[in-house]
């Protein structure tokens, strides 16, 4: 149990998504003008890292890595497909984006509207495929681990973009020098986040 | 910092699309487009500069397939299509450095495959390929590519000069006896949060040379 909650505060302030790795920082930029909108595309990340990880980590386990295939038959124990990695995770996570979108829209409708376009641009979101990624390199060993991971990565996007559009909202009412305004500042901003994340690093677990 | 050697094959226009992206148009500092897997590969040069030529081959080369298939693709579907072309040319370009460049692949990690991902290709393929003939498609791509390794590769030689005390390896903050004077490495340029603040520094100082680019609120 230790263990989870290990990697779990691990991925969430330690190998944070944005601050170590600066996955997902288009939308992070994009869409951090207002808390509301953070969050409710905060909540989309966390939901499809959910759902996306611990599926391309049993597709990763029993299809692609090298001898994963061996349940087929012993003709199968050494076809590696590893190479077609990438290709597969970004069709498993385009598809669940869509199937995601439509069940939302479906049973929320509320919700489907409040997310708007964020839903169908996850897709092409850096921090989900690079949590996919993630998950193969660190070889988790079973799903529980990678989900948990994966989650954490999720939770952790989600503070520091609803973390920035907060300090965005009162930034609003400061004097900043006109070529900084909007992206620059934003930029020194997420450096600055990013530094006071960094004293987590100490943290032995 | 531009490489065309090809130039007669450039006419006025075209060589438009190559410029614009270096500069007016840059696809990090004003498109905001593809920071994603840009900033963690910035500690040395080398990999930056590695990584700054598999954007521009990726973003060329889809470019121009998408470019061609244009009339073809279904509206509905393109998305897909477009993400199966950019995997299939990240794909080739990850074996290739897995072949012959092992050791950069090892450092560039997960950031190869995220180029699947970065934002400036699919914006590209939306925004240009899929309205365009190849021909100018391609050097669209190469424009983009490049203007996006020009930050990369500003980035990565000041941290690697600043941080490390060497520039591509060769060090350079020894040789000149800088150390003997009481010059210290900066262990800070190193640390992520650094990248960022730099590319902060270059859109300040982009915008403050380009007033046009200045935001209204």
């Amino acid at each position: 149990m230790e263990h989870y909650l290990n990697i779990f505060i691990k991925s969430i302030f330690i190998d944070n998504m944005i601050f170590a790795f600066f996955l997902g920082m288009c939308s992070y930029l994009a869409v951090s003008k207002t808390v509301k909108t953070a969050m409710g595309l905060g909540i989309a990340v966390i939901f499809v890292i959910l759902i996306t990880v611990p599926i391309n980590f049993l597709v990763e386990k029993y299809i692609l890595s090298k001898g994963a295939l061996v349940w087929l038959g012993e003709g199968f124990s050494d076809v590696d497909l590893s190479f077609l990695t990438f290709m597969v995770f970004i069709a498993v996570i385009a598809a669940i984006v869509q199937l995601v979108e439509m069940i939302v829209e479906k049973f929320s409708p509320s919700l489907y509207n409040s997310l708007g376009i964020f839903l169908p641009l996850i897709a092409v979101n850096c921090a989900i495929l690079g949590a996919a990624l993630f998950m193969q390199e660190r070889e988790y060993e079973n799903v529980l681990e990678a989900t948990v991971f994966g989650v954490g990565s999720g939770v952790g996007w989600m503070l520091a973009i609803v973390g920035l559009a907060a300090i965005r909202e009162k930034m609003r009412y400061s004097n900043v020098p006109a070529p900084l305004r909007g992206l620059g500042i934003t930029f020194i901003l997420t450096g600055l986040m990013a530094i006071a994340f960094m004293g987590f690093m100490g943290i032995k677990l | 910092m531009s490489d065309h050697e090809k130039e007669p094959m450039f006419s006025a226009k075209s060589l438009k699309f190559f410029t614009a992206p270096l500069a007016d148009n840059n696809p990090i500092t004003v498109q905001v487009l593809g920071i994603c897997s840009a900033l963690a590969v910035t500690v040395k040069l080398k990999p930056a500069i590695v990584m700054a030529l598999s954007v521009v081959i990726v973003t060329a080369v889809s470019n121009l397939v998408i470019s061609a298939m244009r009339k073809y693709i279904p509206d509905r579907i393109r998305i897909i299509v477009q993400l199966v072309v950019i995997a299939t040319m990240v794909i080739l370009v990850d074996q290739l450095l897995k072949a012959y460049m092992f050791d950069v692949s090892k450092q560039l990690s997960v950031f190869v495959g995220l180029i699947i991902t970065n934002c400036i290709i699919m914006g590209r393929l939306e925004a240009f390929a899929m309205a365009n003939k190849p021909w100018p498609s391609f050097i669209d791509g190469l424009g983009n590519g490049a203007g996006y390794g020009l930050i990369l590769i500003v980035v990565a030689f000041t941290r690697e000069l600043f941080g490390s005390g060497t520039i591509y390896g060769y060090p350079v903050m020894e040789k000149i006896g800088a150390f003997r004077i009481g010059y210290e490495n900066n262990g800070m340029i190193i640390l992520p949060p650094m990248a960022l603040i730099l590319v902060g520094l270059i859109i300040w100082f982009h915008r403050s040379r380009n007033k046009t680019l200045i935001e209204k609120n």
